[in-house]
């Protein structure tokens, strides 16, 4: 039996089954390190401008020429790919051995596990990181010798640590990169550190990441005690060896997944983790677009993917995933539908579409899953930096009700449409790539049998609805409309002219960024279409091709995914996947007429509205809980803070008084006490002392005398 | 006290001897702590000394062992070389304060 899983780890990571000589192994492509290289050498160039106070935007150059190159190298990774992939050593870190059998061995090294998983992701983090990158250069001005290279660093820390995560060939790697990211993202929330709500938000999102860390390491050593190995190519050929079924019985194969689960819930920001997120845009916009819409919370969904054969031997963790995904993505748009500043209502929509992501892996659809990461990725990116340039240039203005008409303002026309183009794509509009990649989780939520999937598909229908209401409610008030605006409260000088204010508009940098991003927002419709070359039995084009060479397809169910598979469930008599393209597209449309009627043709009504139903008893209750969020917060803070605050106190009170107190001061305390009762007695007087002591013996005599036995001299003659 | 205590050869018994050392004890104690002259205490612990010696005497009589009579003569040894350090302290004392009263130096208690 060990013989034989040694044998097939010796053939490589080609789990599927690939005998030893078809794997082609390319040319060195240990180049490849580059990738992760460049971020850390533009960390400390940015260390090295900070140190020297330089006043240019350096720093951003060299970030931007540091993560292009970085992209530049995982096109040439990806060019030089050869399914089912490599893997590339670069440093040894961890080789321990100290028996025979693969359980006595931990091995974890700077390696890189080329797939096409690992490829897909780095190539989108590492594409969209220059483009934001440049983006920030301008943004970032006002800050301009002040943060700017610490900004800088702390982006190029993230996309290190973002690199380490995606691209590592074992799970120690990954939990590296994992906190890393995190690490990362603590700095860039709390860079305006002089403010106290981003140092709390900072706070709070590396708190509640810190319960799912605790998830990931646990699942890391839980994985290697029970499979004896954390990189995944041996884990892989273990799991294969045995079929894809747990080789041990036990309660570790059960918890493995919900652990990792806890990890991705609260990286990805899913219930009941998600409350950092909104909280995180705190940051500066860059940030949230990279770390906090496109790229970090997506860490996730990449580490159930990159797991998923131990969730297929749950089937329990993943309609769990499934539910949570689901449930989060309503609860997250609702919410958001009732926000007004328009960048926590792009987060919300974030957490919302994290939803969806989880829903897909649940559903067993790791193609939708990773289709629409993808496509999130960029018209998210677009939507955060639209919002971004209108703070920039409205001085921090970010409440849609004093925004409005920005389409019609001079040097806003590229940010208007550019901000469309997002908000298509984010509200399922017919023929947008979150069109298809929607369409593709919300169909396999019909198809996969689980308990009450279809009422979970139905939700999800609804939540595309709320989705493209809330997003619309965003571009009406803010950009059509009549032109009229307030600016906020963050005026830099020369904002005010004449004790009047004029929004500056977005330059060449931000304009040309969001002209790109956006274009690659509609553009990523196009892989759903390209032919893949792996499987041509297989729905969804090159994405599809990008999971399949990967751990996120081992283990599946057989003809599970295919096209002329077994697809037994329909909806109103078609097959899930055509009638979705219908279904939606009208929910789509639903949500988008509403927000256009409320909020473009009859803004009054919407007052209305909304001043009648705060009337009504039986329904006042509602506008008011999504407003303030479910009261989530608030029952955190009663649930979890205050408990462990009251306890937090009651341990620094026993610390206090019964540690400090009585036991350190308390025993030092006591000889001085002490004499100060005894002390009288040394009255000086000899007499007395005599008198004491003379008494004393007294005493004692008499008290021999009359309770011990004595043989008295003579006494027994 | 039994009757053999009394019986003893010489018509001394050993209670006669107990009876004198417990008196010189007694008046020893009694001066000690009644007065406060400083010759006068330190007379008074050489007569509650003296009456520890007799009862060593007594009882080596007693047993017929000679290890009292030789303890005597070591503690008289030290209790001469000692009275000549206490009279030496009190004669000190005395060129210090110009008195003997004990109770002049009743800031030694610190």
């Amino acid at each position: 039996m060990m013989q034989s899983i040694f044998a097939i780890q010796k053939s490589g990571i080609g789990v599927p089954a690939v005998p030893m000589e078809e794997v082609v192994i390319a040319a060195d492509l240990s180049w490849a390190g580059l990738i992760l290289l460049l971020p850390l050498i533009s960390l400390v160039l940015c260390g090295v401008c900070a140190a020297m106070r330089v006043k240019s935007k350096a720093p951003a150059m060299i970030t931007a020429a540091a993560l292009a190159g970085s992209f530049v190298t995982s096109v040439a990774l990806y060019l030089n790919y050869v399914p089912p992939g490599d893997v590339i050593p670069l440093l040894d870190w961890m080789n321990l051995s100290w028996g025979e059998s693969r359980f006595d061995a931990f091995s974890a090294n700077f390696a890189l596990y080329i797939d096409s998983l690992s490829l897909l992701w780095i190539m989108f983090v590492t594409g969209l990181g220059t483009l934001i990158t440049i983006y920030a250069s301008e943004y970032m001005e006002p800050d301009l010798g002040k943060g700017y290279a610490r900004f800088f660093a702390g982006v190029s820390v993230f996309l290190f640590a973002m690199g380490c995560l995606v691209l590592s060939d074992n799970l120690l790697m990954l939990y590296l990169g994992w906190e890393g990211v995190g690490f990362a993202s603590y700095w860039l929330i709390g860079y305006y550190y002089q403010r106290p709500s981003a140092v709390a938000a900072a706070k709070k999102a590396f708190i509640v990441n810190r319960i799912g860390d605790l998830g990931l390491a646990l699942a890391v050593y839980l994985i290697w005690v029970t499979f004896g190995t954390v990189q995944y190519d041996e884990l892989m050929s273990v799991l294969q060896a045995n079929d894809w079924r747990p080789e041990f019985e036990g309660w570790s194969v059960t918890a493995i997944p919900f652990l990792l689960m806890l990890a991705a819930f609260g990286k990805s920001a899913q219930l009941p983790l998600y409350v950092w997120l909104p909280d995180a845009m705190e940051g500066p916009t860059p940030v949230s677009a990279l770390i906090h819409a496109a790229t970090m919370v997506t860490a996730g969904i990449y580490l159930v993917a990159r797991t998923y054969p131990l969730f297929l031997m749950e089937p329990v963790s993943l309609q769990v995933v499934a539910w949570v995904g689901g449930l989060t993505a309503l609860l997250a748009a609702t919410i958001g539908m009732a926000q007004f500043d328009i960048k926590r209502i792009m987060a919300y929509s974030t957490v919302s579409q994290l939803g969806y992501m989880f829903l897909g892996l649940g559903v067993l659809t790791t193609y939708g899953a990773a289709y629409h990461v993808f496509t999130h990725a960029f018209f998210k990116a677009v939507l955060f930096l639209t919002c971004g340039a209108i703070m920039h240039g409205f001085a921090g203005q970010l409440d849609l009700r004093k925004l409005s008409g920005l389409r019609h303002m001079k040097g806003w026309r590229i940010t208007a449409w550019t901000m469309l183009i997002g908000c298509l794509c984010l509200a399922g509009f017919p023929f947008t790539s979150g069109y298809f990649s929607k369409d593709a989780i919300l169909a396999e939520a019909f198809v996969t049998q689980g308990p009450g999937f279809e009422i979970l598909g139905w939700i999800a229908i609804v939540t595309a609805g709320l989705t493209a209401y809330y997003t619309f409610r965003v571009w009406f008030r803010v950009c059509a409309g009549p032109v009229a605006f307030e600016p906020g409260d963050e005026l830099h000088d020369g904002d005010a002219h004449h004790g009047e204010f004029h929004p500056h508009a977005p330059r060449f940098a931000i304009n040309g960024v969001l002209l790109v991003i956006a274009i690659g927002a509609l553009l990523a419709a196009v892989p759903y279409f390209l032919d893949n070359q792996a499987d041509e039995h297989l729905a969804g084009g090159w994405i599809a091709d990008m999971v399949h060479d990967s751990t996120a397809r081992e283990g599946l169910p057989a003809g599970h995914g295919d096209v002329d598979g077994a697809h037994h469930a329909t909806i109103l008599g078609m097959d899930p996947h055509a009638a979705m393209y219908y279904i939606s597209g009208v929910v789509g449309l639903i949500g988008l007429s509403f927000a256009a009627w409320l909020h473009l043709w009859r803004r009054s009504d919407a007052d209305a509205l909304s001043r009648w139903m705060r009337q009504r008893i039986w329904i006042g209750w509602l506008p008011r809980a999504m407003e303030r969020k479910w009261y989530v917060d608030e029952i955190y803070h009663g649930v979890v803070r205050a408990p462990l605050w009251i306890l937090g106190h009651m341990c620094h009170a026993f610390d206090r008084f019964i540690i400090d107190g009585l036991l350190v001061d308390g025993t030092a305390r006591l000889p001085r006490t002490l004499a100060r009762w005894l002390q009288p007695l040394q009255s000086g007087v000899v007499q007395s002392i005599a008198l004491a002591m003379a008494g004393g013996v007294a005493i004692i005599l008499l008290a021999m005398a009359l309770f011990m036995q004595f043989d008295w001299p003579g006494g027994a003659h | 006290m039994t009757v053999g205590m009394l019986a003893m050869a010489g018509g001394v018994s050993l209670a006669h001897a107990l009876l004198l050392a417990g008196a010189l004890f007694s008046i020893g104690i009694a001066g000690f702590l009644s007065r406060r002259n400083l010759i006068v205490m330190f007379l008074c612990t050489e007569l509650m000394f003296q009456a520890v010696i007799i009862v060593m005497a007594a009882f080596g009589h007693w047993y017929w062992d000679f290890s009292g009579q030789v303890f005597i003569i070591f503690i008289l040894t030290i209790a001469a070389a000692e009275a000549a350090l206490a009279l030496a302290l009190v004669v000190l004392l005395h060129r210090r304060r110009a008195t003997l009263d004990a109770s002049a130096w009743r800031e030694l208690r610190e």
